[in-house]
């Protein structure tokens, strides 16, 4: 079947069996592998973008559902060599480790600040619910989802909350 | 991890969509494919056709009909939850769907959808089943009606036939007196993931005792149950807390209560009263 959609802006089009699920037309028809295929049952969240603005799990969308609609993929979040305010924010504040799950979670991260500028951690923390971190780098993620939050809105960020105090220590 | 190989139909209207499901028994009707997709590509399940009906117009409103509210078929999880009209005059469906899945899956899934899968763990099925809404099922050959007392029948099985669409779920509202409320233990702890045991309960006070109750559990069998036990014990009484655990106690009465990989026969009880007794107290509260 034909599907046609914009992808990051661009106008994109392919051939595709029925079954073939949007983020593997998303990786190998259009040779974008930021997005990346973890669990491939709908509980991680390493593949998701944005659909017609909403963060969905393109490994639980078929390409045919996503004709004529218009995508985001992590490629899609940098404006150049300028980082979008959530991979600066995970870069500062250490938000990944072996980077995984980082395309997803910087997908969930930006859907969240687009919908709430000042989400409270506690939802930040449900706004990734659907994005595992095999790292277990919950934490850091988190603020660097805070650290985007203050850039997008004009403010200076927390400074990290790493630093520690040796006083005392011999 | 690919599907097997089967035919796709985008449909354009909802006549298309019902004549093809009429002409091949074995096809699959898709909204958002939140639980349909995943079947899939566990290859749990190979329809040779399915039906898309994701662009038919129409059937994404929630309309205010006075005294019910009815959420069309498109309708996703996240609209549910933060509808105005929901939240107020349902409201243990929205929290209901607000808990549902994660925030990517409702950007996609459907109320309707979540209803017609029919998970046992699922949690809007519990709160149509103890707002007593009532499904809207077309066929090629017609519409017909199914109360949510009917409509669940088993594990990943409703009343609706192969050739028919859930159209529309008809959730009366709760009124003046009335409120409603829905919480569970998640799978993954707190209220995250599918239900542990969850419960849904909808109390009317009349002054200042319990005139009329109902509560749904999900998780602890194979369908969501009404806890009739629970209703007819506080129905009368005055919901002091006393009066709701001693209801409360009687959550399972009646209910088949199965073990699964989440829980044993008697910690699924146990949890059925717990949250059955926090969504009554909920319920009156909003109902006052």
């Amino acid at each position: 079947m034909h599907v046609a959609m914009t992808v990051n802006g661009r106008e994109v089009s392919g051939d595709v069996e029925p079954r073939t699920l949007l983020v593997h037309f998303i990786r190998e028809n259009l040779r974008l592998t930021g997005t990346h295929v973890g669990c491939e049952t709908s509980y991680c969240g390493a593949c998701t973008i944005q659909v017609d603005g909403a963060a969905v799990k393109s490994c639980t969308m078929l390409a045919v559902q996503a004709d004529g609609a218009t995508i985001r993929t992590v490629e899609g979040l940098a404006d150049g060599d300028q980082l979008h305010a959530v991979q600066e924010g995970f870069w500062e504040r250490h938000g990944l480790q072996c980077g995984f799950c980082t395309p997803g979670m910087l997908m969930s991260a930006a859907s969240l600040l687009e919908q709430n500028a000042s989400p409270s951690e506690d939802e930040i923390r449900h706004a990734i619910e659907g994005n595992l971190c095999r790292c277990t780098g919950y934490h850091n993620i988190v603020r660097s989802i805070e650290y985007a939050a203050s850039k997008l809105r004009g403010e200076e960020p927390a400074p990290p909350d790493w630093t520690m105090d040796f006083e005392g220590v011999s | 991890m690919y599907p097997r190989s089967f035919e796709y139909l985008a449909a354009t209207s909802l006549d298309e969509a019902l004549a093809a499901l009429a002409d091949n028994p074995d096809a699959k009707v898709m909204t958002g494919g939140m639980s349909l997709i995943p079947l899939m590509k566990l290859r749990l399940f190979s329809p040779s056709l399915v039906v898309d009906i994701g662009r038919v117009p129409g059937l994404d409103a929630i309309d205010d009909a006075g005294d019910h509210l009815a959420i069309g078929a498109l309708v996703r999880h996240a609209t549910t939850a933060s509808s105005e009209a929901v939240q107020s005059g349902a409201a243990a469906l929205a929290q209901a769907a607000a808990l549902t899945g994660d925030v990517q899956v409702r950007n996609r899934g459907t109320t309707c959808g979540a209803l017609a899968h029919a998970d046992i763990a699922a949690d809007q099925t519990a709160a149509a089943l103890a707002l007593g809404a009532t499904m809207v099922a077309r066929s090629s050959s017609g519409e017909r009606t199914i109360a949510a007392d009917d409509f669940f029948v088993d594990t990943l099985t409703s009343a609706l036939q192969p050739d028919e669409i859930l159209v529309e779920v008809r959730v009366p509202k709760t009124g003046a007196g009335s409120g409603s409320a829905y919480g569970k233990l998640g799978r993954r702890g707190g209220q995250s993931d599918y239900a542990v045991a969850g419960a849904a309960a909808v109390v009317t006070m009349d002054g200042g005792s319990v005139a009329a109750a109902r509560v749904a559990l999900t998780g602890v069998g194979t369908k969501p149950s009404l806890a009739a036990g629970v209703a007819e014990a506080l129905v009368g009484t005055d919901g002091s807390e006393a009066a709701v655990a001693a209801a409360a106690a009687r959550a399972t009465e009646g209910v088949t209560v199965l073990e699964d990989l989440y829980g044993s026969e008697e910690y699924k009880a146990h949890l059925a009263q717990v949250y059955a007794g926090r969504a009554v107290t909920a319920a009156m509260a909003a109902a006052s």
